[in-house]
């Protein structure tokens, strides 16, 4: 059998700044994107213009349609607020092919860094030689 | 042969096991528990990605993306028969850093999960407080109440929690059925107004493919039952059985909650609705039909908080139990035999998560935890057949046509990261910069206190190729 590795026993300290570290690793992940001023959710401006007390007609609404969003209390105006939304989905090739490129790194990464460690386990439980 | 779905008995500072007293029932309430609350509120922001019809193809895609991880899933767990589930699956078959990362995608997916029904329970509160004339109620109390009450009943035991997730999932699924009877599917445009209100696709294609986000919420943790594989009585027949009854139970409510709620609400109003169901219900002008969706919907909320607890707290558990977090958070309480440190560490953080007012953040790091955590699935089944060929040890469960629903996985999780980025790409970069950090503390501080092979606790022949 291969030398068993013997950990150092970790202070409660240690154990506490660890789980501490881990949490503002968390906080500071879910800050970013607010902090980069970057909201993902992006509105087409165009569609946003406010028309001055649109009507249904106006809205492209059918007859159907109008009759459920009165149910919902909506009227033409307020309605037309959900209606002009729109989403632009206009794709940025070099950010896309950063994240793409972030992607399969991590997962590269992770793959090479835990293939190292697990043939170090396995040297460990099974023994060093090869059994194919 | 042998039966080798047993489990991990080592322990840090115990050596004490959890209780086996879960059924295949159990597993259903965990799994659709905490999913269910998708069908109430969330999936309907696919509505807004790509149309009403784009969320529909969402929902049979994302199906499609779930239905295989349910099998795959389905074959490791009921192999790899202990808490963590797939954190556990990952130290026995890929390694170490892949297994800490897998930790805390289930740890960040089902605490921050937690943590936006809570939030729910507490705005569904102040809705029902200004119904009967108390405008401005505060939700914080009723956020933190939510936790700290199920947190108490995890730690009380594993058995009570999740009968009493099977008894509400029930009602919130009947709820479903209830008002499908009411609107008449029969009799179309009696009270569905399909013709007039479905549109084409107001994005065309791309739409589609931004909706796959938000298709998530249809089935988001159903991958959550195999953390109870420790606790059930028989691992190998309770897993297969719980998680593809849920998947077909979630496939129904998808479908149905589709069909119901476009034949009701415009599709610009369905895409921003807080609560879709009990949108539909109240159009209806039924006021039984109105209060039985908002008691459902509560109960949904309460039942995903409940499970989400149960899950993050054993992942969590099992990464202190093999010193990957800290040891102390690797104990069993000596009475009630649940990871009872771990489910106490966790309250204050979901409470904080919630009061963030972050959130969208929340949420997509949630969906996003699990979106890498099926990326992992696929590569760690390919794997899992090659080091341990079909009979080299016993499965509870063999998953058919391989390497097909692997693949098959794989090319869904691509398309829906590609979905994230149309929709939250800074947060996507964000999310990944956070697991990229983590993984480098682990493997330079955090991976010297960990026992190199005493990680591997399956009765197991050496893998083929190492």
């Amino acid at each position: 059998m291969e030398n068993i590795y013997k950990p150092p026993k970790q202070k409660w300290f240690g154990q506490a700044f660890d789980s501490i570290f881990i949490l503002v690793l968390v906080y500071a992940s879910l800050m970013a994107p607010l902090l980069l001023d970057s909201d993902d959710e992006v509105i087409n401006p165009d569609n946003l213009s406010v028309q001055v007390s649109p009507t249904w007609e106006a809205l492209n609404v059918n007859a159907v349609e109008q009759q459920q969003w009165e149910k919902l209390g909506f009227d033409a105006e307020k309605a037309a607020e959900l209606i002009n939304k729109r989403f632009d989905y206009t794709i940025e090739p070099i950010s896309l092919i950063v994240t793409a490129l972030f992607i399969i790194g991590y997962f590269f990464f992770m793959l090479k860094v835990s293939k190292k460690q697990y043939l170090e386990v396995i040297a460990e439980k099974f023994g060093s030689s090869s059994q194919d | 042969m042998q039966n080798n779905t047993t489990t991990e008995s080592t322990g840090t500072g115990t050596h004490m096991n959890m209780l086996k007293v879960l059924t295949p029932f159990h597993v259903w309430a965990l799994g659709v528990g905490i999913v269910l609350v998708g069908e109430f509120m969330g999936w309907n922001f696919s509505v807004a990605k790509g149309g009403a019809y784009g969320a529909l193809i969402a929902c049979w895609v994302i199906g499609l993306l779930y239905s295989c991880v349910a099998m795959i899933d389905s074959e490791v767990t009921s192999t790899v028969a202990a808490a963590g589930g797939q954190y556990t699956q990952a130290k026995h078959i890929v390694g170490p850093l892949m297994a800490f990362n897998v930790g805390l995608y289930l740890v960040m997916a089902y605490t921050m999960l937690e943590a936006a029904d809570a939030l729910i329970v507490g705005d569904l509160m102040t809705a029902m407080a200004a119904t009967f004339g108390h405008e401005g109620l505060d939700p914080k109390p009723f956020v933190v109440l939510t936790i700290a009450f199920l947190a108490w009943l995890n730690y009380r035991g594993v058995f009570t929690t999740l009968s009493l997730n099977f008894v509400i999932t029930i009602i919130a699924f009947a709820s479903i059925l209830v008002l499908f009877v009411a609107v008449e599917p029969t009799n179309p445009g009696a009270v569905l107004q399909h013709e007039g209100l479905l549109t084409d696709l107001p994005y065309g294609w791309i739409g589609v493919v931004a909706s796959l986000q938000f298709g998530m919420w249809y089935y988001l943790g159903i991958e959550g039952t195999c953390q109870a594989a420790e606790e059930v009585r028989s691992a190998g027949r309770s897993i297969p059985l719980g998680t593809m009854g849920g998947m077909m139970t979630l496939l129904i409510a998808a479908t149905l909650t589709w069909y119901i709620c476009t034949g009701l609400l415009p599709w610009q109003y369905l895409g921003q609705a807080f609560t879709p169901l009990y949108d539909a219900a109240s159009i209806l002008g039924n006021t039984k039909l109105q209060v039985l969706l908002f008691v459902a919907t509560m109960f949904a909320a309460i039942a995903s908080a409940n499970g989400c607890i149960n899950d993050a707290a054993r992942a969590w558990f099992s990464m202190g139990r093999d010193s990957y977090m800290p040891s102390f958070f690797g104990a069993i309480h000596p009475k009630y035999r649940t990871p009872y440190r771990a489910i106490i560490f966790l309250v204050p953080i979901a409470v904080s998560f919630a009061f963030t007012g972050l959130l969208d953040q929340v949420i997509t790091f949630s969906i996003l935890s699990g979106l890498l955590g099926y990326t992992f699935m696929s590569l760690n089944v390919i794997k899992f057949r090659k080091m341990w060929p079909l009979g080299s040890i016993h499965r509870g469960y063999v998953h058919p046509f391989h390497p097909l629903p692997a693949y098959t996985l794989l090319a869904l999780c691509s398309t829906t990261y590609f979905a994230t980025f149309l929709g939250y790409g800074s947060s996507l970069l964000s999310i990944l910069a956070f697991y990229i950090v983590a993984s480098i503390w682990f493997t330079v501080r955090r991976y010297k206190f960990v026992k190199r092979g005493e990680q591997f606790t399956m009765s197991w022949p050496r893998p083929k190729g190492f």
